[in-house]
């Protein structure tokens, strides 16, 4: 019956959040500080600790929650809860999409829409880009400020080199600049203790 | 025969969105380059158009990003079952890793080096999303209205965090009345006779 509790209350959060990622925070938050499955303060090491982990925070918080409060079980449950909606919803909207994508009025659609979510795409970019340079400093916060907030030099040399690496070699597979960006961490922190 | 080769392409199907899922840290916008390597560069499964237009979906529709975008792109390739086992495979590292994790979770935090190896991947990450978002713009032709579009929409979230389906149902709005704009030339260029 527990599992059933954790289906349908992760389906919800599946279900009402729109945009993904730390859009969905609030709304997980909620809900499981509700139930009493988490302090605030496990909340905050677990956004941190999903950080270093593979894959969708709402997919890690979900199978964290379900396997600490209700086992293998439990951890299935609270999973399969939160990637349900997605799944039909989108079922639904490609089998659509692949019957009108040739609609006049669906195209029209789509060339307003197309180079929106490149820009959206690159102001995403630019927000994790300064949460990472100004040590956890949210652009909204930067545009605030009228101080230039502490500068992770350790992470603005990683940028750096990763663009000097992959223009070099742009056919270098991203999991091996990824690979390369936690090793030149490691190789930092190591060699230039000094830097912040 | 055919079967055989439907089998074959969930496998692969299955294999690549495990990977994806696997090398992904930090949320769904860090998943579009590796994505945009794998389907399109790779397997050529798809286009940068389909990344643009299923991104797009993913934006504007509940749920999980990268979920949205496996079950799309599984879709596309193989139909229902395409769809089912691409999501198993980008769910598939995250469940493990946190269910193995969940035992000992809090002394992984300790851990120093890999707070550092973290540290690195979360810079490094930033580079890969510029990258792929300069890959998959070259779909949108060099013209005044793509241009007017991506600066409005970046700056509209970027600057005064505008709300992305306001953004969306703008941009669209955007699309239809240049739709009309253009239908409405045609007709009267047809009716005078000279365009």
């Amino acid at each position: 019956m527990f599992d059933l509790l954790l289906f349908t209350t992760f389906f919800k959060i599946g279900l009402f959040t729109i945009g993904g990622g730390y859009a969905m925070i609030p709304m997980i938050q909620q809900s499981v500080l509700a139930h009493g499955w988490m302090t605030v303060t496990d909340m905050i090491d677990f956004i941190a600790i999903s950080e270093s982990t593979p894959g969708p925070f709402a997919v890690n918080i979900a199978t964290f929650i379900g396997m600490t409060r209700g086992g293998i079980s439990g951890a299935l449950a609270a999973t399969l809860g939160v990637v349900l909606p997605s799944f039909i919803i989108i079922l639904l909207i490609a089998r659509f999409f692949l019957k009108f994508q040739d609609n006049t009025w669906v195209k029209a659609v789509l060339t307003g829409v197309r180079p929106a979510v490149v820009g959206l795409i690159a102001s995403a970019a630019l927000s994790i880009f300064v949460v990472n340079i100004f040590h956890g400093v949210s652009l909204e916060g930067l545009l605030a400020s009228h101080t230039l907030p502490a500068v992770n030099w350790r992470g603005l040399i990683i940028v750096a080199a990763i663009l000097v690496i992959a223009r070099w070699k742009p056919k270098l597979h991203p999991i091996f600049l990824i690979l390369i960006s936690g090793a030149l961490g490691v190789v930092l922190h190591l060699a230039l203790p000094f830097l912040n | 025969m055919k079967n055989n080769l439907r089998i074959k392409k969930c496998i692969t199907l299955f294999l690549t969105f495990m990977k994806i899922g696997a090398f992904t840290f930090g949320g769904g916008y860090a998943m579009i380059p590796l994505i945009q390597r794998e389907t399109v560069e790779h397997h050529h499964w798809v286009t940068d158009s389909d990344i643009l237009d299923l991104l797009a979906i993913a934006e504007a529709t509940p749920g999980v990003i990268a979920v949205n975008s496996a079950t799309f792109i599984g879709y596309r390739v193989a139909g229902f079952f395409g769809a089912l086992v691409a999501t198993l495979g980008v769910v598939l590292p995250s469940f493990v890793t946190i269910s193995i994790l969940s035992l000992f979770i809090m002394q992984y935090k300790q851990i120093k080096w890999l707070t550092w190896v973290f540290d690195g991947i979360r810079a490094g990450v930033v580079v890969l999303i510029v990258n792929a978002v300069i890959k998959i713009k070259h779909q949108c032709a060099k013209d005044k209205f793509n241009s007017i579009i991506m600066i409005l929409a970046f700056s509209a979230a970027a600057f005064i965090n505008m709300d992305v389906i306001l953004i969306l149902i703008a941009a669209a709005a955007a699309g239809v009345v240049r739709q009309m704009l253009l239908l409405k030339k045609v007709s009267k260029g047809g009716g005078d006779g000279n365009v």
